[in-house]
């Protein structure tokens, strides 16, 4: 460590060395970054032992025969799925659940990160657990889980009896619908897609499902729309009004429908990934106002500038005034914010990161296989082996970068006027 | 008879230039706006270079696999359809006439070639007409239209041989030359003959689609 | 008068197309090819109808017509006479009967091979013209078994094969542990965002032929690649949806797939060996989505190992001894003009290639691909034998010492295995990968 620090916000550089822990272990997988940068992790292979952890420099206790997706939570809590003895659980800094299953994946945390869920399955039966509670009713199969964003409900799709191979008939009568807390819809579909639910209690859950072979709706709670469309894609609840959004095809062309509804005057070539403003007011989808041609439409209009690969993940600020979307265009990436394309543009750009006040917009960039920072449009060629998305202080004045520079694990804290200097 | 003569060189000649021309045009407009309503994004996809690439080795005898696969097809094909453009064009008695009509003119070519090719033309027409009876793949796909287009084009050829070497009654054949003449460029926008308009446009496209976006040959 | 139904036509008995069929009306086959005639084709349909001058030039591309002993049906310009022609001179007013024998032409009878695309002079695409009738008999239901349920483990599980997501995993983990008996180092990397590239499968790669992945993996690692591979749906890059008709599918599937690889900040996808799914992800889904070209970038396998081949990243350890010839899948050649990138792996690993006659472009389709294969076993034998042109050219570089055939796509490996089979031809199907994975040099 090359410096103390008194708070988390005070600009400081702190160094974690990573070489030793090649010298330790065999070997080391993907390091993984905390959100507050104070640790850093990675997968280690220990030898004929198996697997384990290795948080700032020292294994978990216990080793595994196999550990994968370590992933940190919100509130700093390591997770990761590892078996022993052939059974498979979600270890949690370093404590395993007390439930076994034949295979957990797909991690999901809440907002907040106190609640962390599963999808697994169980002598072939399958199903959701959330904090080491596995659903009491399981499927043939589940897909598509999700947990809400308050942590308090969980839902996938599932399938709710076997199919033999060959099995036209039964297909096509139906047998996916969607379960939330392990009960199933009453009604089934020839298929269920991407699920929504609006982020806390009282809410909706939303569904793609197919009627028939070529009849595609939005079902909610259970109930289809009254309307069918040609395609329809993953919908979206509305924050505040609780209606449901949801991008629907209908003569060859792509609208927005809101509970079954037409909403926007005009239609898209492509129209997908809806977003609402946190504060409700707008909403902004990825549209494809010509073939070939991306960027994002807010509230129906699309922006005037566009790109010709893609156009993804647009992002509204904290308090919904302003919005970033990625943009590929000649093989590139950028960003673009309100309407305006940066003129940085790298072999890659991440996901953009708003200050709190919606002012000012960082993102994580990699060339040539080294990581560096674009704030504002402006630069920072850090070079470094890896690195995280930047978190803007509550303050919005300093940015936290975590990144692997030189071997060491660095967490570096700073006001944004020294950006690009240090 | 006189009075058909004069009507035929007259009124039906212009108005089946127009229907040529007009027709043609009209032909071309209904496809390019179907592809902006509907299929737009082949636009997207054509390239020139490429187009002409695939033109240019779709126009010359023998430049491609399917040509060499076929030779006598390939000759009596290209002999026929460039016969079948050059003799109307340039034969002396249809120059006199846009000379009278519009005081233009170009170099004819003497009679003795427009009858060689007049003669290809109507053996291409027969060698046509033979290989769709005798020919199964071809047979299969034969309908009455082809032979239709076949006649059509085959007539003003006929005709016109007839009333140029003045068998039977020179006014009647000379006439029904005008005529044969007249329906068979009024026939253009309405019958399949309309491939002379869209074969370069079909072309052009696979040609783009193999060229820019699949780095393939198209011949 | 000539026949109107092709010689020899296998005696379906689908129960995909009997049941598909058996609730039909005159009047919804009408509502059918009318919404996709003046509501879902355009220009295209238009200009190749009218231009088409039934001249018959397209037949001596069909390896059906070659095989068939020129049975004009077969032809390609036949089909179109048997399917499109008649619906558009009915103006739809066509019956189950007539929909059934047109599914099991356009669907069993043509590879979508687009070979007769470079024999007809006006370049008619024939492949599109049976796409369209694939569309009609699947807004209209019919379809063979095999391929629909094939098609509705896409639409389930978005992938070919029914693999549950924990199933996919747990393969990958398994060869992954496989590999590590050769090579102790060895990692499939799941779900590492930002890794340069993505490398996706088709759906039977995990299913029946976990050991590519074994392979694949081994190349990977000894040239050093920065690659990741999605522990979620989105990793199969197959498509049969594309060949049913089911367009709607067939962007999911690949929207999924290409979403995959965004979300995990990949530079690139490197696909393995499989040619309609290179299609499928190259120049049909992501257009029918509006991505004028892959919005990421797709190689190839053949292409990827040019590549590490060129680059040195990976060594040839001793050539393959046996003579080799190759077969030039339709898909990555006419479809992607890879046939001489194909030739210079092969030479860089083989001591003996044979060319097989005519290659390149001009090569004989397989005849299992365009989902032809995946209408399974009660189309198995008209399969075969509709391709007796290909099991001649295979001979022929056998004459000329060839002992094995490289087919680098799964359709043609198959394909090319059933043939070598029914002609008891002697020769052995090989992926230029296990050839690559033979020979290089391992640590």
């Amino acid at each position: 460590m090359t410096r103390s620090t008194d708070g988390p916000w005070d600009p400081a550089i702190v160094d974690l060395p990573l070489s030793p822990w090649r010298d330790r272990f065999l070997w080391v997988e993907e390091i993984q970054a905390s959100p507050a940068g104070d640790a850093a992790a990675a997968v280690v292979r220990l030898g004929e032992e198996g697997f384990s952890v290795c948080v700032n420099g020292d294994p978990w206790p216990e080793p595994f025969e196999k550990i994968w997706h370590l992933r940190y939570a919100p509130d700093g809590r390591l997770v990761a799925l590892a078996s022993r003895e052939g059974e498979w659980t979600v270890v949690v800094d370093g404590v395993p659940w007390e439930n076994r299953f034949s295979f957990v994946w797909n991690p999901l945390f809440s907002r907040d990160g106190s609640r962390i869920a599963v999808a697994f399955q169980r002598d072939m039966a399958y199903g959701m657990a959330v904090d080491d509670v596995p659903w009491e009713e399981t499927f043939p199969n589940l897909t598509c889980p999700l947990l809400r964003a308050d942590g308090a409900a969980t839902a996938a799709v599932v399938q709710t009896e076997p199919l033999s191979e060959g099995d036209i008939v039964k297909y096509r009568e139906g047998i996916y619908t969607a379960a939330v807390d392990g009960r199933p819809w009453e009604r089934r579909f020839m298929n269920v897609w991407g699920l929504a639910c609006s982020a806390d209690g009282g809410g909706r859950l939303a569904a793609e499902v197919r009627l028939s072979p070529t009849e595609y709706t939005i079902a909610v709670d259970g109930t289809p729309w009254g309307e069918t469309f040609a395609c329809v894609w993953t919908p979206l609840v509305h924050p505040v009004r609780g209606t449901v959004l949801a991008p629907v095809r209908r003569e060859g062309s792509w609208w927005l429908a809101e509970d079954g509804r037409i909403l926007w005057d005009r239609p898209f070539v492509q129209l997908w990934q809806p977003q609402v403003s946190p504060d409700g007011r707008h909403i902004a989808a990825v549209v494809a106002p010509a073939f070939g041609r991306w960027t994002v439409a807010v509230d129906g209009r699309p922006w005037k500038a566009t790109a010709g690969e893609m156009a993804s993940d647009p992002c509204f600020s904290p308090a919904g005034g302003r919005l970033a979307v990625r943009f590929k265009d000649h093989g590139r990436w950028t960003i673009a914010v309100d309407g305006r394309v940066w003129r940085q543009a790298r072999q890659m750009v991440f996901t953009p990161v708003f200050s709190p006040d919606g002012g000012r917009l960082c993102v994580r960039f990699k060339e040539q296989g080294r990581f560096g920072y674009l704030l504002d449009d402006r630069p920072w060629e850090l070079a470094a082996e890896a690195a995280w998305d930047p978190v803007f202080s509550p303050a919005g004045d300093r940015l936290l970068l975590r990144t692997v520079e030189g071997g060491l694990f660095r967490r570096r804290v700073l006001p944004l006027e020294d950006f690009g200097k240090v | 008879m006189n009075e058909l003569y004069r009507l035929a060189t007259g009124p039906l000649l212009w108005a089946s230039f127009a229907v040529f021309v007009g027709g043609s045009l009209f032909r071309l407009l209904e496809l390019f706006l179907l592809a902006r309503r509907r299929e737009r994004f082949l636009f997207t996809y054509l390239s020139l270079r490429y187009s002409l690439r695939s033109i240019g080795h779709w126009i010359v005898p023998f430049a491609t696999v399917n040509w060499r696969r076929h030779p006598v097809l390939t000759i009596v094909t290209f002999a026929f359809h460039l016969s079948l453009l050059i003799t109307p064009l340039f034969l002396l008695a249809h120059v006199v006439l846009w000379d009278e009509a519009w005081n233009v003119s170009w170099p004819a070519l003497p009679d003795a070639w427009a009858i060689v090719l007049s003669l290809i033309v109507i053996a291409g027409c027969v060698f046509f007409f033979v290989r769709r009876r005798v020919t199964p793949e071809v047979a299969y796909v034969t309908s009455a239209s082809d032979y239709v287009i076949l006649g059509l084009t085959a007539a003003p050829f006929v005709t016109g041989v007839i009333a140029y070497y003045q068998w039977f009654d020179v006014r009647l054949f000379t006439l029904l030359h005008v005529v044969s003449g007249e329906a068979l460029l009024v026939a253009v926008p309405f019958t399949r003959i309309r491939h002379m308009l869209f074969a370069p446009l079909t072309r052009a496209y696979m040609g783009s689609e193999f060229g820019a976006v699949r780095h393939a040959r198209d011949w | 008068m000539p026949e109107t139904k092709p010689k020899d036509a296998p005696p379906a008995v689908d129960e995909g197309i009997e049941r598909g069929i058996a609730g039909l009306t005159e009047e919804r086959i009408r509502k059918a090819i009318r919404r996709v005639l003046s509501g879902e084709t355009g220009a295209r349909l238009k200009a190749y109808v009218d231009t088409c001058i039934h001249c018959g030039l397209c037949s001596e591309a069909c390896h059906f017509f070659l095989s068939r002993d020129r049975d004009p049906a077969y032809a390609p310009v036949g089909k179109v006479k048997q399917t499109l022609w008649e619906m558009l001179r009915r103006d739809g007013r066509v019956g189950p009967e007539f929909i059934k024998q047109a599914r099991i032409v356009a669907s069993t009878h043509c590879n979508l091979c687009k070979r007769c695309a470079m024999y007809c002079p006006f370049g008619i695409d024939v492949a599109y013209l049976m796409l369209v009738v694939r569309r009609i008999c699947h807004l209209l239901g019919v379809t063979p078994l095999y391929i629909q349920d094939t098609a509705n483990s896409h639409a389930a599980t978005l992938n070919q094969m029914w693999v549950k997501d924990d199933e996919w995993i747990d393969t990958l983990m398994w060869q992954e542990e496989e590999a590590r008996g050769e090579i102790p180092d060895l990692r499939i990397p799941l779900e590492k965002e930002g890794a340069d590239i993505l490398y996706s499968v088709i759906g039977p790669e995990p299913k029946f032929q976990a050991q590519l992945i074994y392979q694949a993996a081994v190349i990977l690692h000894v040239a050093g690649v920065d690659w990741t591979m999605p522990a979620t749906p989105g990793w199969d890059n197959s498509d049969m949806a594309m060949f049913t008709g089911d367009n709607e599918i067939m962007g999911r599937l690949k929207r999924a797939h290409f979403e995959t690889a965004a979300r995990l900040r990949v530079n690139r996808i490197v696909m393995g060996e499989c040619g309609h799914a290179f299609r499928s992800v190259y120049d049909v889904g992501n257009r029918w989505l509006g991505w004028s070209m892959p919005p990421i970038p797709i190689v190839h396998a053949i292409d990827f190992y040019h590549e590490l081949l060129e680059e040195g990243r990976i060594r040839v350890a001793r050539l393959f001894e046996e003579p080799v010839t190759l077969h030039d899948p339709c898909n990555v050649v006419r479809g992607g003009g890879l046939h001489e990138k194909a030739r210079a792996v092969v030479r860089r690993t083989c001591a003996h290639f044979i060319e097989m006659e005519p290659n390149r472009e001009h090569n004989y389709c397989c005849c299992a691909g365009g989902g032809v294969i995946n209408c399974g076993p009660p189309y198995k034998k008209h399969r075969v034998e509709s391709n007796r042109v290909k099991a001649e050219q295979i001979a022929a570089a056998k004459l000329k010492g060839a002992k094995i055939v490289i087919t680098p796509c799964h359709n043609c490996h198959s394909g090319i295995e059933d043939i070598i089979h029914h002609y008891d031809l002697g020769v052995e199907t090989r992926f230029l990968g296990d050839i690559l994975y033979q020979v290089m040099e391992k640590p």
